[in-house]
C-alpha cells in the first residue's frame, strides 16, 4: 500500500507535532534559549489542534495503522490542547531549574506524539508504538530533575519504578496481543465473537484479552494494578505528574474503549465480570487509600484510580446499552476529568517550583485568603472531582449514573455511590484547609511571581469547568454525535 | 420569566456582596438587606393567580435536549407560599447576622443569598434534573457557612451535613435516572419533565426501591428518623443566620419533595410505605422529643424539638388526605417562624455570653426582661398553643392523621405534651430561678435591641395570623392539594382497574 499525499494530509496532527519535536530540537542544537523552545512547542501543540478541527467531519483509514475519524479527531484536539495548557504551566515551574531545561519541552512534544497516535489506533501496532512513544517520553518527563541539585523529589526512584513496572505491562500487553493475533491471524482490531471454538478454542483469546486488560489495567492504574501510582505521582516534577495523570489516562483509555467496541471483548466469556471486579476494587481502593493521605499529590493520584474504577462501569455499561451511551458517558467523563485534573495540578504547579513544592495538605492552610483567586478555582476543581452541581464533574457523573441504570448495574452504581460518598471527604478535607485561617506567615509567602501565563490557563479551565458544568449541550451534541464512529 | 428574575436576583446580589466588601466592610449587609427585600417584593407580583391549581409564572426553555431535559420553573400556591416564607426568613437571616458577622462579611452574604437562590430553585424546578441541580447547589454554600463562621467543631459539623446529604442526594438522583428511563421504556422518549414523569406507571417491588430512593433523600433534609442525627451537630454549630435558614427553610425542601414529588409519582409504592413512614414519624416525634430534654447545649436541644417537630409533617403527608396535608404545610410555615426564632434567641444569648450552656444560666428574667417575653412567646407557640400557628398546622395534621391510622396518631399526640415540657423546662432553667452567673462574663448580657425587637415582632405577627386567621394560608395550599389528591387517587383507580 502506498502514501499518497492525500493520506499525509489526513495525518496533519500528527505531522505538525513531530515537526514541532525536530523543530524544537534543533533550536537546541543552535542555540540555547528556554523561552524559545517553550514557544515553538507551545505554538506546535496549538496548531495540531487546529490541523484536527480544519480535518473534522473526515472518516478515512489511514494506512492499516491509522484511523482518522471524528472520535479520534476529537481526542487529538483534546489532547493537544490538555499538553499545550501543561506546556504553559511547565514554563514557570522549571524556570529556576539548576539543569538545562530545554529538552523537557521537546520531551513533552514527543510524549503528545504518542497519545495522539495512541487515539487514532485501531491496529496492536499502532496501539504498542502509540503507547511506547508516550511511555518512554514520559520516563524522561519523570525523571528530569535527576540531576539538579536542588529538585524537591525523588525523580529518580519514581522514573525507574515506573521504567520497569510500565515495561513489565508491556509485556503482558505484547503477549495478550500475540495470543489474539495466533486466533485472528490480523494484527487489526477485529471481531473475536465469531471465531469458532474448533480451532484452538475460544480459550486463548479469552487469555489474550486478560492479558490485555492487566497491561491497560497497569497503564490506567487500576487496582490491584495502582500500586506504582502513588509513588510515581509523587516523586515526578508536578508538570509530569500533571501529564502523566490527564493525557497519559485519556490517551489509553480511548484505545481501550476502541479496542473493547471493535473486538467485541465484552460478550466473551468473564471478561465483564473482570472489569466489574477491577471497576469496584478501584473505586474501593483508591478512595479508601485516598483519605489517609496528608500529601495532594499522593491524594489525586489515589483519586484518578477512583475515577478510572467510576469510568470502567460505563465500559461494562456499554455492553447492556442499546445506543452508545455508554461510549458518550465515557468520553464526556473522560473530557470532565482532563479539565478538572489539569485544573487541581495546575493550580498546585502554580504554587510549586521545580526546587519546592508545595504539595502537602496543610501547605494550602489559608490560601482562601491570600490567593483568592486561585483558592476558589482549586476548590472548584475538588468540587468537580467530587461530582456536584454547577460543575462539569456533576453531568459527567450524571452521565455515568445514566449509563449504569439503563444497564441496570445495581451493584456497580452502589459501588459508585459509596465511593462518591467517601470521597467527598477527602476533597472537602482540602477545601476546608484552604478556608481555615492561615497559621503562620511562611507559608505560600515566598510564593513564586504568579506568572501570568499560568493564571490564563487555570482561568480557562475553570471557565469550562463551569460553563460545561451549567449549559452542556453544545459539548453532549458533539460527543452524541462522534461517538457513533467508535 | 418572573421565577427566573426572583432567583437571578439573588444569585447577582449574591456576586454583588462578595465584590463589595472590598469598598467598605460594611457594604455587603446592606446589598444582601436589599436584595432579599428585592425579591420578596417582586414575590407579591405571583399573588392573586394562585388560587386555583394551575400553574403560574411558568418559565421553559430547552436545556440539555440529549436527555429531553429543560429548564421548567414554575410555581402554584403551595410554592409561593414556600418562596415568601423563604424571602422572609432570609430578611431575618439577614438581620440575625448583622452585628454578628465581621470576618469576611462580603463572602458570608454571598453564601447566604447563593443558599436561598437555591432554595427558591428547588421550590419551583418542575424537571427532576433541574430540581435536582438546585437541591445540592444549595449544599455548598450551606457547607461553607458552617464550616467558616461556625462554632468550636464546626469541620466535623459542616463535613457530617454535607456528606449525609450528599449521599442521599445521589440515591436520588439514581431514582430520578430510573424513572426517567422508564418513561423512555413506556412512552418513547426521555423526559425529566415532572408532568410526564407522573404518567410513567411503576408498580411492585421497582416502584418501591425508586420511591425509597427519593423517600431517603428528602427525609434525611426533613429529617426524620434514622437519617436525622446530622441536624443537632449542624446546627449547634452553625453560626445563627446558618441555622436560621437551616431549620426556616432547608429543612422544609424535603417535606415539600415529600409533597410534591415522592409520594405523587408513587401513589401505589407510598401508600404501601405509608405504616412505616408513619411509623418513623411518630418514633421520631417521641424520640427526639426525648432527646431534646437531655440536652445541655440549648441550640442542640432546639435542634432536636425540630426534628420532633418535623415529625408531624412527615405523619401528615403521609396520611396524605386534605386535613392531613393542610397541617403538615401549615405546620412547614409555622415551624419555619418559631423554630428560625427561638434559633436567634439562643444565638443572640450566645453572642452575649458566649456559652450555649444551659447549667451555666439561669434567671435571667430581670436582667433581660424582652427576651425573656419574647422566648415565653415563641416557647408557647412552639408547644402548639391555640390562637398561634403551630397549633393550627400540628391539630389538623393529627386530625387528618387520626382517619388514615388510629393508633399512630394516638401515640404521635403524646409529642404535644412532651412539648410542653422541654418548653418549659427551658424558660425555668435559663430566665427563671436564681441568677446565675458561672462562667461567662455578664458584662454584655443586654436586652433585645430595637433591631432585633424588630425582627422578632415581624416573626410573632406572622404565627399570630396563622393562628387566628388561617384561611389565608390554607386558600392559597388548598387547591393545589386537592388537585394531588385527585390525581394521585386517579392514578391508583386505573391501577386497580387494570389488575
Amino acid at each position: 500500500m502506498t502514501i499518497t499525499i492525500a493520506d499525509l494530509f489526513l495525518i496533519l496532527p500528527v505531522l505538525v507535532l513531530t515537526g514541532t519535536a525536530v523543530l524544537s530540537m534543533s533550536a537546541v542544537a543552535v542555540g540555547r534559549n528556554y523561552a524559545v523552545t517553550a514557544v515553538i512547542t507551545v505554538a506546535g501543540l496549538l496548531l495540531a489542534a487546529l490541523s484536527a478541527v480544519t480535518l473534522s467531519g473526515t472518516n478515512q483509514q489511514v494506512t492499516p495503522l491509522l484511523i482518522v475519524d471524528p472520535y479520534s479527531l476529537f481526542f487529538t484536539a483534546v489532547i493537544c490542547l490538555s499538553a499545550m495548557f501543561i506546556g504553559v504551566l511547565s514554563y514557570p515551574y522549571l524556570e529556576g531549574l539548576d539543569d538545562d531545561r530545554e529538552e523537557y519541552f521537546l520531551l513533552l512534544g514527543v510524549a503528545t506524539v504518542g497519545a495522539v497516535v495512541l487515539v487514532s489506533s485501531n491496529h496492536f501496532v499502532s496501539a504498542l508504538l502509540g503507547l511506547e512513544t508516550l511511555s518512554m517520553s514520559l520516563y524522561g518527563m519523570v525523571a528530569y530533575t535527576v540531576h539538579s541539585q536542588k529538585a524537591d523529589k525523588y525523580p529518580l526512584e519514581a522514573s525507574v519504578k515506573y521504567l520497569v513496572l510500565s515495561a513489565a505491562a508491556s509485556g503482558f500487553l505484547l503477549f495478550g496481543m500475540a495470543l489474539i493475533y495466533g486466533q485472528t491471524g490480523t494484527l487489526a482490531f477485529a471481531s473475536l465473537t465469531e471465531l469458532s471454538e474448533s480451532s484452538l478454542g475460544n480459550g486463548f483469546s479469552v487469555i489474550g484479552l486478560l492479558l490485555i486488560t492487566a497491561g491497560l489495567a497497569f497503564k490506567l492504574s487500576l487496582a490491584p494494578f495502582h500500586m506504582w501510582t502513588p509513588d510515581v505521582y509523587e516523586g515526578a516534577p508536578l508538570p509530569a505528574t500533571t501529564y502523566l495523570a490527564t493525557i497519559g489516562k485519556a490517551a489509553v483509555f480511548v484505545v481501550l474503549l476502541r479496542f473493547v467496541e471493535m473486538t467485541e471483548a465484552l460478550a466473551l466469556t468473564g471478561i465483564l465480570a473482570v472489569l466489574s471486579f477491577l471497576a469496584i476494587l478501584s473505586i474501593l481502593a483508591g478512595n479508601l487509600l485516598a483519605l489517609l493521605q496528608q500529601n495532594v499529590k499522593r491524594l489525586l493520584a489515589y483519586s484518578s484510580i477512583a475515577h478510572m474504577g467510576y469510568l470502567l462501569i460505563a465500559v461494562v455499561a456499554s455492553y447492556y446499552v442499546e445506543g452508545r451511551v455508554g461510549i458518550e458517558a465515557i468520553s464526556f467523563y473522560l473530557v470532565a476529568y482532563i479539565i478538572m485534573s489539569l485544573g487541581a495540578f495546575g493550580v498546585t504547579s502554580m504554587v510549586s517550583r521545580s526546587d519546592c513544592e508545595r504539595d502537602t495538605i496543610e501547605d494550602y492552610r489559608g490560601l482562601f485568603w491570600r490567593q483568592p483567586l486561585l483558592a476558589a478555582v482549586f476548590t472548584a476543581m475538588m468540587l468537580s472531582l467530587a461530582g456536584i452541581p454547577l460543575t462539569v464533574g456533576f453531568i459527567g457523573k450524571f452521565y455515568l449514573f445514566f449509563a449504569g441504570v439503563e444497564a441496570a448495574l445495581w451493584l456497580l452504581l452502589t459501588a459508585l455511590i459509596v465511593g462518591s460518598g467517601i470521597g467527598l471527604y477527602y476533597y472537602l478535607r482540602i477545601i476546608y484547609r484552604m478556608l481555615e485561617p492561615a497559621a503562620s506567615s511562611d507559608q505560600l509567602t515566598m510564593s513564586p511571581q504568579l506568572s501570568s501565563g499560568s493564571y490564563g490557563v487555570v482561568l480557562c479551565l475553570s471557565l469550562l469547568l463551569l460553563g460545561l458544568g451549567i449549559y452542556p449541550a453544545p459539548v453532549v451534541d458533539l460527543i452524541e454525535a462522534i461517538s457513533a464512529y467508535v | 420569566m418572573i421565577l427566573v428574575t426572583l432567583i437571578l436576583v439573588l444569585f447577582v446580589g449574591g456576586l454583588a456582596c462578595w465584590l463589595s466588601e472590598r469598598f467598605n466592610p460594611n457594604l455587603p449587609r446592606v446589598i444582601a438587606l436589599l436584595t432579599v427585600l428585592l425579591d420578596f417584593a417582586l414575590m407579591f407580583s405571583l399573588l392573586g393567580a394562585e388560587g386555583t391549581s394551575t400553574w403560574v409564572a411558568v418559565f421553559e426553555a430547552p436545556w440539555i435536549s440529549r436527555f429531553g431535559i429543560s429548564f421548567y420553573l414554575a410555581a402554584d400556591g403551595l410554592s409561593v407560599l414556600l418562596l415568601m416564607l423563604t424571602a422572609f426568613l432570609g430578611v431575618v437571616a439577614i438581620g440575625a447576622a448583622w452585628d454578628e458577622v465581621q470576618e469576611r462579611s462580603g463572602f458570608f452574604y454571598f453564601n447566604l443569598l447563593w443558599t436561598l437562590a437555591g432554595v427558591l430553585g428547588v421550590f419551583t424546578a418542575l424537571d427532576l434534573f433541574l430540581f435536582f441541580f438546585f437541591w445540592e447547589v444549595m449544599l455548598i454554600p450551606m457547607y461553607l457557612i458552617i464550616a467558616i463562621w461556625g462554632h468550636e467543631n464546626r469541620s466535623y459539623a459542616a463535613m457530617k451535613f454535607f456528606i449525609f446529604t450528599q449521599v442521599t442526594g445521589m440515591m436520588m438522583l439514581v431514582s430520578i435516572l430510573v424513572l426517567a428511563y422508564f418513561h423512555y421504556l413506556q412512552l418513547g422518549s426521555l423526559s425529566f419533565n415532572y408532568h410526564d414523569l407522573l404518567n410513567v406507571s411503576l408498580t411492585g417491588e421497582m416502584g418501591m426501591w425508586v420511591m425509597l430512593g427519593f423517600f431517603i433523600s428528602f427525609s434525611t433534609k426533613l429529617p426524620s428518623m434514622p437519617f436525622h442525627s446530622w441536624l443537632p451537630d449542624a446546627h449547634s454549630q452553625a453560626p445563627t443566620a446558618g441555622s436560621v435558614i437551616l431549620a426556616g427553610v432547608l429543612l422544609k425542601t424535603g417535606a415539600y419533595g415529600l409533597i410534591r414529588f415522592a409520594v405523587p409519582l408513587f401513589p401505589e409504592a407510598s401508600m404501601a410505605f405509608a405504616p412505616v413512614a408513619m411509623t418513623l414519624a411518630a418514633v421520631s416525634i417521641l424520640y427526639c422529643a426525648k432527646v431534646a430534654f437531655a440536652q445541655d447545649d440549648i441550640k442542640r436541644l432546639i435542634a432536636y424539638t425540630s426534628v420532633s417537630h418535623m415529625g408531624f409533617v412527615t405523619l401528615g403527608i403521609y396520611a396524605w388526605n386534605e386535613q392531613a396535608l393542610q397541617g403538615a404545610v401549615m405546620t412547614m410555615l409555622a415551624h419555619g417562624l418559631s423554630a428560625a426564632a427561638l434559633f436567634m434567641l439562643a444565638g443572640g444569648l450566645q453572642h452575649r455570653i458566649h456559652t450555649r450552656n444551659m447549667p451555666d444560666m439561669g434567671g435571667f428574667w430581670p436582667k433581660v426582661p424582652k427576651m425573656t417575653a419574647v422566648a415565653i412567646f415563641f416557647s408557647v407557640a412552639a408547644l402548639g398553643m391555640p390562637g398561634l400557628g403551630n397549633f393550627i398546622g400540628e391539630f389538623l395534621a393529627l386530625i387528618g392523621a387520626f382517619q388514615a391510622n388510629v393508633t399512630l396518631t394516638v401515640v404521635a399526640a403524646f409529642g404535644l405534651i412532651l412539648a410542653s415540657v422541654y418548653s418549659l423546662w427551658v424558660l425555668q432553667k435559663v430566665f427563671q430561678g436564681e441568677y446565675n452567673n458561672k462562667g461567662f462574663d455578664e458584662s454584655h448580657l443586654t436586652d433585645l435591641s430595637r433591631r432585633e425587637m424588630l425582627y422578632f415582632a415581624a416573626m410573632m405577627i406572622g404565627l399570630v395570623w396563622m393562628g387566628l386567621y388561617p384561611q389565608t394560608f390554607l386558600s392559597m395550599s388548598e387547591p393545589v392539594l386537592a388537585q394531588l389528591l385527585s390525581e394521585s387517587a386517579q392514578t391508583l383507580v386505573t391501577l386497580e382497574g387494570g389488575l
